[in-house]
């Protein structure tokens, strides 16, 4: 884990309409490090993460990426610079099987333009077997057969198979079983030992503090507190997640950003 | 989500090198493997090739011409026009969507075929660039349906809908006072009434099977190579040996009588050409997609919209196809033409054949498996001498039994977590 952020957000600000989702934040998160992004419903996680992934342009603000500022302006853009997002609803088709859920957008072709379906089925296994995914059975199923652990790893596996540097993990744990959990927080961590910048953005403190390096705590779409994982306990973070001193007035300021 | 789904497995069980289907495995084991999944409701193709065969028996019963060669050829050409048209509605289906208006937009092409070779002095055309121009007015047809669906949003229902009156009444507007069209072109009219000479449909089908073997041969090889599962050799000389063995009989029986008509030589490139495309290519990998989860196509970075043009685009050009074949068995155009049971039929071609109305699920050989079953059942209760009404009630009963079975076996499949 090294101390130069991969991404930098400064003083990104977003707003829909009147509502200031996003207010002056900042956000970083470097090589080999897992950062958990909390906050209560409403905080602005989600909008974060949907800036950082191209989905909605930013109003204000930097986006800073390996040291160079950088302007997303949609999910092409964040995939060219390596930023992949694993969505809650994890965005699998159901009738396809593992490879082609893995290489769906971006297939690999042969001379004639024909699937190179031997090569992709080739590589997807190895990027399964180099995140020690071992209980998909059959690369060829479809994940509609998979539990959903196994889907989540799917997912996984195919945000990282690009070479990707950053990647985005919203809510992987939800709705998973205790066993199924495991596997995913396993893998979250093998993630950032491999070097890969990781977010987390999970509701679950418990996962946060077995997996996350750091916690950088939304409130309000303001930034409230970021914590080291080991110098503090999980009743400072909700606090912090609750009742946060926020450092500007929202409504005021923003009327008058945006006026 | 975690209560239904398989029991979780630990990370000590079969590593991921190993899949279902490991190198060496034999015969035996595949047939095992196909077996238990008929039992959990992947039941592929197997309803549709039980229900031919009681056809068979059926109407065999019934009346000894149903069975012969001369019937045969017969049934080739009556379903031709469904089986192209309904090649097409297999492509919008995979979408989840729907194209109402393929029976009149057919008949649009059949009509503008007829019309532009109309043996009038001034400006008649060729039977090529006819076609060319009924096919490419196909393509626009579908196109502007497309474009109807994905940029402004109007449901393909209703988009369908509106075309199946309108092209109507281009068909009536094209016709005018015309009444009916005889098509003199022998190349046009060739199509669905002239036959291969019995050697050349010999050298067509042999050339045809060892393609086949060919292309599984160097499949193997590649994924041998690459030290990926590969089926055992003898599946893939079993294989080999149906197709011969169904290429041989049709092209022996066809033989007895006046031969293998152009119009199953047609099929049988439209087939090869769309399951490549499906199968093998980036666009059709993408159709699949769009129909399986959209959101999940989309953000995978696939122009959802221009997939849906596309496929709307070549639903109408199979039509305009189709629409052509049609007005080549029947050596003319009239007023009806693209009306009656054409739109019906093709639909629930593709559907009989296994392609599913809800999208993502399907294949170019519905279409195929379907139009033969609507086909034979309207032979056959032709040869009883039935009245139409008698044929479409069978022929609903029979769309709604095969859409029951699938609905049996998605039931099974969601059970066993096959979907």
């Amino acid at each position: 884990m090294t101390d130069t952020p991969v991404l930098e957000l400064r003083g990104v600000s977003k707003n829909f309409g009147a509502v200031q989702a996003l207010f002056e934040v900042d956000f970083h998160v470097s090589p080999g490090e897992v950062m958990a992004l909390v906050g209560d419903n409403g905080a602005g996680k989600s909008t974060l993460i949907k800036c950082i992934a191209g989905i909605h342009p930013i109003d204000g603000g930097e986006v800073v990426f390996e040291g160079s500022p950088v302007s997303i302006h949609g999910p092409k853009d964040s995939a060219k610079l390596g930023i992949e997002v694993v969505y809650q609803d994890l965005a699998l088709a159901d009738n396809l099987d593992v490879v082609e859920n893995m290489y769906l957008g971006r297939e690999l072709t042969d001379g004639i333009r024909r699937l190179d379906e031997t090569a992709m089925e080739a590589r997807a296994k190895d990027t399964l077997a180099s995140l020690s995914v071992t209980t998909i059975r059959s690369v060829r199923q479809t994940v509609a057969g998979l539990s959903g652990g196994q889907r989540q790893s799917v997912a996984v596996a195919k945000a990282v198979m690009w070479n990707s540097k950053v990647v985005i993990l919203d809510e992987p744990t939800a709705a998973l079983g205790v066993a199924q959990t495991r596997q995913v927080l396993d893998l979250v961590k093998r993630l950032g030992q491999q070097g890969l910048a990781v977010v987390l953005i999970s509701h679950n403190l418990h996962d946060i503090f077995e997996v996350a390096d750091t916690i950088t705590v939304l409130r309000l779409g303001q930034n409230v507190a970021e914590f080291k994982t080991g110098e503090v306990t999980q009743t400072q973070v909700v606090e912090a997640i609750t009742a946060g001193a926020l450092s500007k007035v929202p409504g005021h300021v923003s009327a008058e950003v945006t006026a | 989500m975690s209560g239904t789904t398989a029991p979780v497995e630990t990370s000590d069980s079969a590593p991921v090198g190993t899949p279902g289907a490991p190198a060496g495995e034999s015969l035996q084991d595949y047939a095992r493997r196909w077996w238990a999944g008929v039992r959990a409701g992947d039941l592929g193709s197997l309803p549709i090739v039980i229900g031919l065969i009681l056809i068979a028996i059926i109407f065999q019963s019934q009346n000894d011409r149903f069975l012969t060669a001369g019937n045969f050829v017969n049934l080739i050409v009556q379903m031709a026009a469904i089986t192209v048209i309904g090649m097409g509605i297999v492509f919008v289906l995979l979408l989840g969507e729907i194209d109402l208006s393929v029976g009149y937009v057919s008949g649009v092409a059949g009509v503008a075929t007829a019309l532009l070779m109309i043996p009038d002095g001034s400006h008649q055309l060729g039977a090529g660039p006819a076609i060319a121009i009924a096919l490419l007015a196909g393509i626009g047809i579908g196109t502007l349906h497309g474009l109807l669906i994905t940029k402004i949003g109007i449901p393909s229902f209703i988009v369908t809908l509106a075309g199946l009156l309108a092209w109507n009444g281009v068909v009536l507007l094209l016709i005018g006072s015309k009444g009916t069209v005889i098509i003199q072109n022998a190349f046009v009219v060739g199509f669905a009434n002239d036959f291969l000479p019995a050697t050349t449909a010999w050298i067509v089908v042999i050339a045809g099977i060892g393609l086949y073997a060919g292309l599984l041969l160097s499949g193997y090889r590649t994924r041998r190579k690459a030290g990926l599962a590969t089926e055992p050799t003898s599946l893939i000389a079993l294989r080999v040996i149906s197709l011969a063995a169904v290429g041989i009989i049709v092209v022996a029986v066809a033989n007895q009588d006046r031969g293998i008509p152009y119009v199953f030589l047609v099929i049988a490139g439209l087939y090869l050409l769309w399951t490549f495309v499906l199968n093998r290519t980036r666009f059709g990998r993408h159709i699949y997609a769009v129909g399986g989860n959209t959101e999940a196509a989309r953000r995978a970075g696939i122009n959802v919209d221009n997939v849906k043009i596309a496929c709307f685009a070549i639903c109408s050009l199979m039509a305009a196809l189709g629409g052509i074949i049609l007005a080549s068995r029947l050596r003319s155009i009239d007023t009806n033409s693209g009306g009656g049971s054409i739109l019906l039929y093709s639909i629930a071609a593709a559907v009989i054949g296994g392609t599913s109305l809800f999208g993502g699920r399907g294949h170019i050989k519905s279409a195929v498996l379907g139009a033969l079953v609507i086909a034979s059942i309207d032979n056959g209760l032709g040869l009883l001498g039935l009245s139409s009404g008698t044929k479409f009630v069978v022929t609903g009963l029979v769309l709604l039994a095969a859409v029951a079975v699938d609905s049996f076996s998605r039931r099974g499949r969601a059970q066993a977590g096959r979907a």
